[in-house]
């Protein structure tokens, strides 16, 4: 890339234009009521757009990546209505989160089921056994105690759930780029016959993958129960395609072998702003749907242009020392 | 007119850092086959790519087609002018019927609304293919075809878009020998009817059987054109490489030590069935016979790809039970395989990753995490020791030559430092520099007491490479010998044994007799 900037901090400085704008264009955006208003909602959304990405850049995708989620949120949420403390409430909800991983791990990598029809299956399985589950109701009423994962503040002024987010992009950036897992990741995106040629476990990274993912569903779902004080089974469904979309405007590659942490985070932050901005402006929130799709086309559109320039320009160098 | 179908003349192209072709000339008469040669990067496929309007030459060149300018913006511009273009990996649609293969494009400056006549596509089809001799179902899905009659197809296709001039890249490497006998007498047909034919290919003795002249390149310069009457292989193999070159029958004895690995009535059905076989310290042991003997089949089967496969297996007095790479790795087997670009090596990522990618885990730090300095010597060194060029760690594999890009995939074996190496074709498509230098580190490894089997098609190869030679023909061990008394008209005949038994279509000869693979 040499002195030119990585796609990733075009995109943080394109976050950070968008922040500017919009607090100098909007009368109520740079407020602090708001800004500590988006702090709280960024973190849910992030989680499950870095769990999308580590999938995407296997070559996958996770669509019941919200109701796993959902699924989670419920098993905490029974937990606690059923009087068992807060700790076990998380750990059922992250088992419950982390059984549905396995098992579309285990189709995915040990059957080989495309995982765009695994996924799409098991969404609607997920879905239909939380609808069994809850009867369609909400379930809330939970300890105040466990309402300060998604509500509190770390010394008065930091989101807890904001810190929570925080460890998971570290955790998830140490993990994509310094452990042999990650780097694994990344080679089966690229080449998965080459690294089954090479000695690697294909079906062990695919299945860490799915657990991954769901782990951090089941995280954002504690974090969403929390601040909403009740899970229903649409819990963070409308982030699922949103995920998506963040993590391919973050850079990721839809075929699998490319995806940064921070270019998600970016993208999500850009959606954050763009669409708390529109809010603000009074913009009907099916204005701010067109605005972010129509975002998301052109910059897509561009990355898909400039890979295309820049994999000619690879092409046209043949003359290769031989 | 001109008695040139194709003058191109002072044609250069320069891409950002490199001159990929210097002022190079191709001129090519009506009615010849033309022979475009070279080793490879020396600019083959840019002059095509330029000749094809898939790269623009810089300004100042001549281009005549028909003795009028060429001006070709596009590939199809190419094709309407009536030159064809087939590419080694074809380029046909494999869900479409073979009549629909042969029309396509036609329509394309049309409206997109004209109805297709499905009546004249297979009129023309049927016109091309009866040119041929060809005996095809106009309505088969094209991907039912064998290669060879997908190839027949790509040049019905551009006889029915009456082409003057064809260009066939590498058209016979992977025909058997009954095929490319049958693409001999398709192309002397091209010529009665006075199309010209670009041919490029690797392999000399061809070339002197289809050629009229040549074309040589090297390193993105003209070095000459040449009668087929006024040179010969030797003299051509100079001129490609600056050099002289020979192989020569490696006629020492190897000092064989004790059993290193051997396997035992090995058998998969429908690939493989009772192969024995033992590897010393000390000796590169090939393996030679006919494209689906069951070579690769049975290298896989070590290698724990190819699963349920009976027999056993030993390494170094240990029995192995491998059910996956995985195992295979952990045990010390090591395996090359044939298709680099696929199998071998994830194109996309960088050589470091690609070089440490068997042994990842033993480059984890005291927090579990990849030791990036160590991993980094650790490619520095084998770039270093392999002489990879350019020697850069962070570039993508993609980036590097055949015969670079074949160091780097040995380099990640030998970081893994194996007590086994299984190497199938080694030097598949690599120029001739290369290709010594992957023979020289076949045969330190074997010093170094690393077992080497080498799985090649290449006679010459086998005969200069190793010291002891297996046969295999369908699916079974048909004979062995010592390097020192094998010739290569009974290797030959063994890997042909048993064929004609059943139909061997599939097959493909080892590139027989004493020809210089460049």
């Amino acid at each position: 890339m040499n002195a030119k900037l990585s796609k990733e901090s075009i995109l943080g400085l394109i976050a950070i234009g968008i922040f500017v704008g919009m607090s100098l264009f909007t009368p109520r955006f740079f407020s602090s009521s708001n800004l500590s208003n988006m702090m709280f909602q960024l973190p849910e959304f992030g989680l499950i757009a870095l769990g999308m990405m580590v999938v995407i850049i296997t070559g996958g995708i996770d669509l019941s990546i919200t109701y796993i989620a959902a699924f989670s949120g419920v098993g905490a949420a029974l937990m606690m209505t059923n009087g068992f403390g807060i700790l076990p409430a998380i750990i059922v909800g992250i088992l419950f989160a982390l059984a549905c991983g396995a098992f579309n791990g285990i189709v995915v990598s040990r059957i080989g089921v495309p995982p765009i029809l695994v996924t799409l299956g098991t969404m609607v399985l997920f879905e239909g056994v939380i609808l069994a589950i809850t009867s369609g109701n909400a379930i809330s009423g939970f300890p105040d105690a466990y309402s300060l994962i998604g509500n509190g503040y770390y010394m008065g002024i930091i989101p807890l759930s904001l810190l929570i987010l925080l460890f998971f992009i570290i955790l998830t950036g140490i993990l994509l780029n310094k452990s042999t897992w990650g780097r694994r990741v990344y080679m089966y995106g690229s080449n998965d016959t080459a690294t089954l040629f090479s000695g690697v476990k294909n079906s062990k990274v695919l299945m860490k993958v799915y657990l991954y993912a769901s782990l951090l569903a089941a995280v954002s779902a504690i974090i969403m129960t929390s601040r909403y004080n009740s899970v229903k089974v649409d819990l963070g469904s409308s982030y699922l395609l949103q995920s998506v979309a963040a993590a391919v405007l973050g850079g990721t590659n839809i075929h699998g072998g490319y995806g940064k942490v921070m270019g998600t985070i970016y993208a999500v932050l850009i959606f954050q702003f763009i669409r708390n901005g529109l809010n603000l402006m009074g913009a009907h929130s099916s204005l701010v749907d067109v605005v972010i799709g129509a975002i998301l086309i052109v910059v897509l559109t561009f990355n898909f242009f400039s890979d295309k320039f820049s994999r000619k320009k690879a092409e046209n160098t043949p003359e290769k020392a031989a | 007119m001109s008695e040139y179908i194709l003058e191109m003349e002072h044609i250069s192209k320069t891409f950002p850092g490199v001159k990929a072709l210097d002022n190079v000339e191709l001129k090519v008469q009506k009615g010849e086959v033309h022979a475009l040669i070279g080793e490879n990067g020396a600019g083959k496929s840019t002059l095509i790519k330029v000749l094809a309007g898939i790269h623009g030459a810089d300004e100042g060149g001549k281009y005549l087609f028909e003795g009028e300018k060429a001006d070709i913006q596009e590939p199809m511009d190419a094709t309407l002018k009536g030159m064809s273009i087939i590419y080694q990996d074809l380029s046909l649609f494999p869900n479409l019927s073979v009549a629909e293969n042969i029309y396509i494009g036609r329509d394309s400056k049309k409206k997109p609304w004209t109805k297709i006549n499905w009546k004249s596509m297979k009129k023309l089809a049927n016109k091309a293919l009866a040119e041929l001799d060809m005996d095809i179902d106009l309505n088969k899905k094209v991907e039912l075809l064998s290669i060879a009659q997908q190839q027949m197809i790509e040049i019905a296709r551009a006889l029915a878009f009456d082409s003057k001039l064809i260009v066939m890249d590498e058209p016979t490497s992977s025909l058997s020998s009954g095929e490319v006998e049958k693409l001999y007498n398709v192309i002397d047909k091209l010529k009665e009817r006075g199309i010209s034919v670009i041919f490029i290919s690797h392999k000399l003795k061809e070339l002197f059987r289809v050629s009229d002249r040549f074309t040589v390149l090297r390193d993105g310069q003209y070095v000459g054109t040449y009668d087929v009457n006024e040179i010969d292989e030797q003299g051509l193999i100079k001129k490609m490489v600056g050099r002289e070159v020979v192989y020569e029958t490696n006629k020492e004895k190897a000092e064989t030590g004790e059993k290193l690995f051997e396997i035992s009535s090995f058998s998969k059905e429908g690939n493989f069935k009772d192969i024995d076989l033992t590897l010393h310290r000390g000796e590169i042991l090939a393996i030679t016979g006919l494209v689906g003997s069951g070579r690769t089949e049975l290298a896989q089967s070590i290698f724990g790809i190819t699963k349920n496969v009976q027999g056993e297996m030993w390494l170094k007095g240990e029995e192995l039970k491998i059910s996956s790479s995985e195992d295979a790795v952990k045990k010390g087997i090591a395996y090359v395989p044939e298709a680099r670009q696929t199998q071998g090596l994830v194109l996309e990522q960088s050589v470091i990753n690609n070089m440490t990618l068997p042994i990842i885990d033993t480059l984890r730090n005291k927090l579990k995490l990849i030791d990036r300095n160590v991993e980094k010597n650790l490619t520095d060194q084998y770039i270093k020791s392999l002489d990879v060029r350019p020697a850069i760690p962070e570039l993508t594999a993609d980036k590097l030559s055949g015969g670079n890009q074949q160091k780097v995939v040995i380099g990640k074996w030998l970081s893994a430092q194996p007590k086994l190496l299984i190497i199938d074709e080694p030097t598949n498509g690599i120029d001739i520099g290369a290709k010594t230098e992957i023979h020289k580190l076949l045969r330190r490894m074997v010093n170094e007491g690393i077992g080497v089997i080498m799985i090649s098609s290449e006679l010459p190869e086998v005969l200069s490479v190793s010291d002891r030679i297996l046969v295999m023909s369908r699916g079974r061990i048909a004979g062995e010998m010592n390097t020192v008394d094998a010739d290569q008209e009974e290797i030959m005949k063994l890997a042909l044994d048993n064929e004609g038994i059943e139909s061997g279509n599939d097959t493909k000869t080892p590139n027989g007799t004493h020809h210089q693979e460049v």
